[in-house]
């Protein structure tokens, strides 16, 4: 493989990384405060992308479907949290794994209901499509370098969020101690449905996003979830630092394994046998990572117990 | 309110008497319902005990499910074809024997439950949900690219494999071959139950610390736990496949790990038929619902979400009042 391909897809790897750290910040977030294990956070995923893929179609403007997609994600999160999530805090995970499993269940279907059994396009937008040129004479899709971009801009927005504003000190101090901060007047409810909100509109961000590189069909959100589980497993929950290096990890280590898998196994065996034990072994790379994670660290990589 | 000895002969009596009806009314369709529901609890009392028994919150036990499968998927396809499976370093050739087909079942899921909780046990909480659930995945994407064995379309075998002195192929007779292996599960689950090593599990559920202290191994009682539980659910997927003559990824996806996880919570957590009881409304819910509506997932959705954020207890706890400790 040249050089050139290499760097293309590390280039992808990142890509996939930083759409899947906007998966995981959420979940981690809303976990680390909260204490919540959301398995609906997909559907979140789902409806960015779909509300995307209609705004856009509706209005012509790919930028004014993202805006769309952000809202719609956000206030879903938001109607969620005020009707179920909320009475699911005091409760134990296995609680929380099935409401959010219900939630999934009535949020796919609504949205079969809605747009129908067949997959939406999202086209990327005039001024993102064709490829730049990158130094080293490297030619790589201006969209995907714009959801990198996209991706650690939201990261470093997130970091600055939490660490230097008055809302981020409240989340911070909601995760260490939920009465304390209660009894110094801070309104744990409202700051709950904000966090969760946010936490849904980074999915809807990340839907929004992706729609325009795979299909927008019911289900799509599934897959993300798992991987963003993946992720924050391997970054430690509750640590959006975590997430960050889980999710490029994650990005790269997918990426990468299945480009160069098959060609590694291809030294030695058969061209088709190396085609379909490097890709077989290729699906499976990311949880063998994790596993490996966890055999030395049981809480991740920047978890604590 | 009743006793649940009562209410768990109920339920298994039900779930016999409905089928022999039918059988008797000339409806092979509801015997066949009737056999999905019970092949569906013994994945659930499998899951069960992990997760009611021991706290242990597996998400990914469709990997055993789909192994279970897999492997009358596997042996059944070789018998068919003639091919032997290996030929060196010595001959192993397919089979179409119910029996053989469940010991390799139990044997591999067992084994592949060994891997998993040996690797996820080390974890806890939330982390061991989620851990198990991405194990779960591995093996779905795993089969979705092994082209081998059908990738994603699944394999599928022409004729019911065989069981001494049955015919398979009529219902009722592979019905009755269901339940029973349903029974003598639920007696030995019991008895597991009771026993010291059930007892221990229960204990450090309630109290991990306290159970290290009087001098339990805890993660090795779990472990075995895990891989008894494991090597249930893989049975149950291999009489699964039986079913509908077919395997395919769906098996290992992480919708029938939480669909047996469903089963617990309708019927009731932690309780010896609460996953018999689940199954079977979940299967009459799936049939009923799917005559309604088209999108019956939303009406399965709301009913779920009711159960769990206002019915604790699920069915067999509704009726028996008396306390089980819920998982967590």
């Amino acid at each position: 493989m040249s050089t050139i391909l290499l760097i293309e897809q590390i280039l992808n790897g990142l890509q996939f990384g930083v759409m899947l750290f906007l998966m995981a910040a959420g979940l981690t977030l809303i976990f680390g405060v909260m204490g919540l294990i959301n398995l609906a956070h997909g559907s979140l995923f789902m409806i960015g992308a779909f509300v995307a893929a209609a705004g856009a179609a509706a209005t012509g403007s790919f930028v004014l479907g993202l805006i769309a997609a952000l809202m719609a994600a956000a206030l879903f999160g938001a109607l969620i949290e005020l009707t179920v999530i909320r009475r699911l805090y005091a409760r134990d995970h296995l609680d929380q794994v099935l409401a959010t499993f219900a939630l999934i269940l009535i949020f796919s279907e609504a949205t079969r209901w809605v747009f129908g059994s067949f997959p939406l396009y999202l086209d990327t937008p005039e001024f993102l499509s064709g490829t730049v040129t990158l130094p080293g004479g490297i030619l790589y899709s201006k969209y995907r370098l714009a959801i990198i971009l996209i991706g650690l801009a939201v990261a470093a927005g997130l970091f600055l969020l939490i660490s230097k504003t008055r809302v981020g000190m409240r989340i911070r101090a909601g995760e260490n101690d939920r009465e304390m901060i209660g009894a110094l007047g801070v309104d744990i409810s409202i700051l709950y449905t904000m966090v969760f909100a946010l936490g849904a509109a980074l999915a809807g961000l990340s839907g929004a996003l992706v729609g325009a590189i795979q299909s927008v069909e019911v289900g799509m959100g599934e897959p993300v979830l798992i991987l963003a589980f993946v992720v924050i497993v391997i970054g430690g929950i509750g640590s959006i630092k975590g997430a960050l290096a889980g999710a490029v990890l994650v990005g790269l280590t997918d990426t990468l394994g299945r480009s160069l898998l098959p060609l590694l196994f291809a030294l030695f065996m058969d061209p088709s046998a190396a085609t379909s034990v490097g890709s077989a072994l290729a699906s499976m790379l990311i949880y063998i990572l994790m596993a490996g994670v966890l055999l030395f660290k049981p809480t991740g990589l920047f978890g604590s117990a | 309110m009743l006793p649940e000895r009562v209410i768990n002969l109920a339920v298994l009596g039900l779930l016999l008497a409905v089928p022999l009806a039918a059988f008797a009314l000339d409806e092979p369709f509801i015997i066949t319902l009737a056999t999905k529901a019970t092949v569906l609890a013994l994945a659930g009392v499998g899951l069960n005990l992990a997760l009611g028994q021991g706290g242990l919150v597996s998400f990914g036990h469709a990997a055993y499910f789909g192994v279970g499968g897999y492997a009358m998927g596997i042996l059944a396809s070789h018998a068919q074809s003639y091919a032997p499976l290996m030929e060196v370093p010595f001959l192993i050739e397919g089979t179409k024997s119910m029996p053989v087909i469940w010991l390799v079942a139990i044997i591999a899921s067992a084994l592949v439950a060994l891997l998993v909780g040996a690797l996820s046990l080390r974890t806890s909480g939330v982390y061991f949900i989620m851990v198990t659930l991405a194990f779960g995945q591995m093996l779905y994407y795993f089969a979705i690219s092994w082209p081998a064995y059908g990738g994603e379309d699944g394999l599928s075998i022409y004729v019911r494999n065989g069981f001494p002195g049955l015919n398979t192929l009529d219902p009722i007779q592979f019905f009755g071959l269901c339940f029973a292996v349903l029974l003598i599960v639920l007696l030995l689950v019991r008895t597991l139950n009771r026993s010291p090593f059930g007892l221990a599990l229960h204990g450090a559920h309630q109290n991990e610390e306290r159970a290290r202290t009087v001098g339990i191994n805890v993660y090795r009682l779990r472990l075995t736990a895990f891989v008894i539980s494991g090597a249930i659910t893989g049975l149950a997927g291999a009489l699964f496949a039986d079913l509908n003559r077919f395997v395919s990824p769906t098996m290992f996806s992480w919708h029938t790990s939480g669909e047996i996880m469903v089963f617990i919570i309708l019927g009731g957590v932690a309780r010896l038929c609460g996953p018999v009881a689940g199954a079977a409304v979940y299967i009459l819910l799936e049939h009923m619902l799917g005559g309604l509506s088209d999108y019956w997932h939303i009406y399965l959705g709301v009913i779920l979400l009711f159960v769990v954020l206002f019915a604790k207890g699920g069915l067999i706890g509704g009726l028996s009042r008396r306390e089980v400790r819920h998982a967590g």
